[in-house]
């Protein structure tokens, strides 16, 4: 993207002003380097978020923004429901809830480093990951009712998880106000057999050290400590989750049509949150976050089940729990006074920041836990949403790295093979059932994770405390 | 239509009449399929759905059917992978033929599919998957008669 399209505001901050049907302007967090790389689409498309009815404040762009589906992935979007405002399945994304959690371990890196090849090989077999991959659970109908309704603490209940999590889980690990009975057969049928799955893509489980602390009193806080060990799990709603996208995306189109909207991209499907297809919409979406609250959940206690076989005095604990695909209800202040907007994270993560009451007791004083996947060989990054982030984003910051280049391209730049044996040479492992599926997330094929997080720090939206390197990572 | 540049091509006859590609988009894939009508251009992306995942021999072990319908070609095209999509997920399997038929003008009375899929459970080893597809998708999507009479049908899928 040309910065020259865009009002430059300072040397993070990018505007572009409302023009045409836009109801908001469109602001962009990223140094210049980053904007140049970002595709003119991610303009094109927040000008469009900034249409939508009832949004507020601004249509807002993360630093690791690329172009998405109607909406930006990097986008972060406001509607007030007094205002007209609209739910858009788009504006959530395919994969409901997808997100991160870190867990730490307290174990020095030295002592996983002498039992590696085994624990990878035991992570592997113990994490169901890929396509055609079978997971351990198969729910019948009303085990998948009580996942839908209960999340992570349906989880917690039937022995895959500690009570001791739930509340560093977002929500206490359970969105009030789902609706299983809004979720298809078909999108049921998808999740039967798929709880406890990795996924593949995008998606792993990582065992990662700390290796750099920027922020010393924050890391002290989360429990991060130079050279110890975490565990890292990026995942989301599996199937239910993209049928549930799916089949809202079509059902909006229609709405949209028939309400009249006039939408500049039919990825842009929405539907008023006070209308039966909005609250429909936002029942099902609920349902599909508990589901991923839950998979990540057991995929937790998979990895803990590990760790213990190889460590059994090791106490694994649950650092933070964070989705960055989600609608969710919250209390901003908007030029002065509380609203109740119902704000779009598409490929952002929340980032509230100290004293938010929603934050547990041991981390209010500090912050929300911000956790930032990046490739498997650069590593990923904890941020700690910073105060000023309410008035920049409705406390919201990145969420990745972002492709820099496409998958095929990836595949033709490289060999998964080689990717592994170069990866091995520096001490990370890398499990994986497919070897093109590796070649594609190859790390050269992400953007530059350091500089996306430095932006976002300078930008005001989430501060850097500490940076994970890989040392085993389970790929789908 | 952005289809920014072509990286998968596979004529899938010998005179080049139908066949399949891909194209980037982002982090995620974009399927073309062409040929002579709707129908075979959505038998050949419905390939490029597939070969997204795999690129060895599928095998024509198992029969599977599948209707939808839609208002028009573009949602058809969408509703048809998405239901590829479905049976690949609740299968377990891949699917590497496919034969369609398509009826109806659009307008009020929609057009209809009726499709059948030809495929094999995932062997891991064998197939090798690569990314698992999620949905089909409305970016992108066109299904069009070019200006030579060729059928073409394309969007991007989320992986």
């Amino acid at each position: 993207m040309d910065p020259a399209r865009l009002t430059k505001l300072d040397e993070v901050t990018w505007r572009i002003e409302p023009t045409g049907a836009m109801r908001v302007p469109a602001i962009l967090y990223a140094d210049e380097a980053l904007i140049r790389d970002m595709d003119d689409k991610v303009a094109e498309q927040a000008s469009n978020v900034a249409t939508l009815p009832g949004i507020v404040g601004a249509s807002y762009v993360m630093p690791d923004a690329h172009w998405g589906y109607g909406f930006p992935i990097g986008g972060v979007a406001a509607f007030d429901p007094e205002q007209g405002g609209v739910v858009s399945a788009g504006g959530v994304g395919f994969d409901i809830s997808c997100g991160v959690r870190t867990m730490t371990t307290g174990l020095a890196r030295a002592e996983v480093e002498r039992v590696k090849d085994a624990l990878a090989d035991s992570l592997a077999r113990a994490i169901p990951a890929g396509v055609g991959s079978e997971g351990a659970i198969t729910l019948d109908a009303a085990a998948m009712d009580a996942m839908l309704a209960g999340g992570a603490r349906w989880a917690v209940e039937q022995g895959w998880g500690e009570a001791a999590d739930l509340e560093r889980i977002e929500e206490g690990g359970c969105a009030a106000e789902a609706r299983p009975d809004f979720v298809s057969a078909r999108a049921k049928e998808r999740q039967r057999r798929e709880m406890g799955t990795l996924g593949s893509g995008n998606h792993y489980l990582e065992i990662q050290a700390v290796e750099e602390v920027f922020d010393p009193a924050a890391a002290r806080a989360f429990g991060l400590a130079p050279g110890e060990v975490v565990v890292t799990i990026h995942c989301g709603s599996r199937g239910l989750g993209h049928q549930i996208g799916t089949e809202f995306l079509k059902e909006m189109v229609v709405a949209a049509e028939a309400a009249g909207l006039v939408l500049p991209d039919r990825e842009l499907a929405c539907a008023p949150i006070a209308s039966e297809v909005g609250r429909r919409y936002l029942g099902a979406m609920r349902a599909a976050t508990n589901c991923a609250l839950a998979n990540r959940e057991i995929l937790g206690h998979f990895a803990r089940r590990v760790l213990r076989h190889f460590f059994p005095q090791v106490e694994v604990r649950l650092l933070f729990d964070v989705s960055h695909n989600t609608c969710k209800v919250e209390t901003h202040q908007v030029e002065g006074r509380p609203r109740t907007l119902f704000v779009h994270r598409k490929g952002a993560t929340r980032a509230f920041g100290p004293g938010h009451p929603s934050l547990p007791a041991a981390l209010r004083a500090v912050g929300q836990p911000v956790l930032i996947g990046g490739s498997m060989g650069t590593g990923s990054y904890v941020l700690v949403g910073a105060p000023e982030s309410e008035a920049r984003s409705f406390a919201s910051a990145c969420h990745g790295a972002g492709r820099a280049m496409s998958r095929h391209a990836a595949t033709r730049q490289w060999s998964g093979r080689q990717i592994v044996d170069e990866l091995a040479a520096r001490g990370v492992l890398v499990r994986s059932p497919s070897m093109r599926g590796v070649a594609e997330e190859a790390p050269g094929a992400y953007k530059d994770v350091g500089a996306v997080v430095l932006a976002a720090e300078r930008a005001g939206l989430a501060r850097r405390v500490a940076r994970l390197g890989p040392v085993i990572c389970i790929k789908g | 239509m952005p289809t920014g540049r072509i990286e998968a091509t596979q004529p899938a006859d010998a005179s080049g009449e139908s066949g399949w590609e891909h194209f980037p988009h982002g982090a995620d894939i974009g399927v073309r399929g062409w040929g002579p009508s709707p129908a075979r251009a959505f038998e050949q992306a419905a390939l490029a759905l597939t070969r997204i995942v795999t690129a060895a021999e599928v095998r024509p072990e198992a029969e599977v059917a599948v209707a939808c319908e839609a208002p028009d070609l573009d949602l058809l095209l969408v509703e048809w992978l998405n239901a590829v999509v479905f049976e690949m997920a609740v299968r377990r399997m891949l699917f590497g033929r496919f034969a369609v038929t398509v009826e109806g003008e659009g307008g009020s009375g929609g057009v209809r599919l009726s499709g059948r899929l030809w495929g094999e459970p995932v062997d891991i080893a064998r197939h090798a998957p690569a990314v698992e597809p999620k949905g089909a998708t409305c970016t992108a999507l066109r299904v069009a008669r070019e200006p030579g009479g060729r059928w073409t049908a394309a969007c991007v899928v989320d992986v």
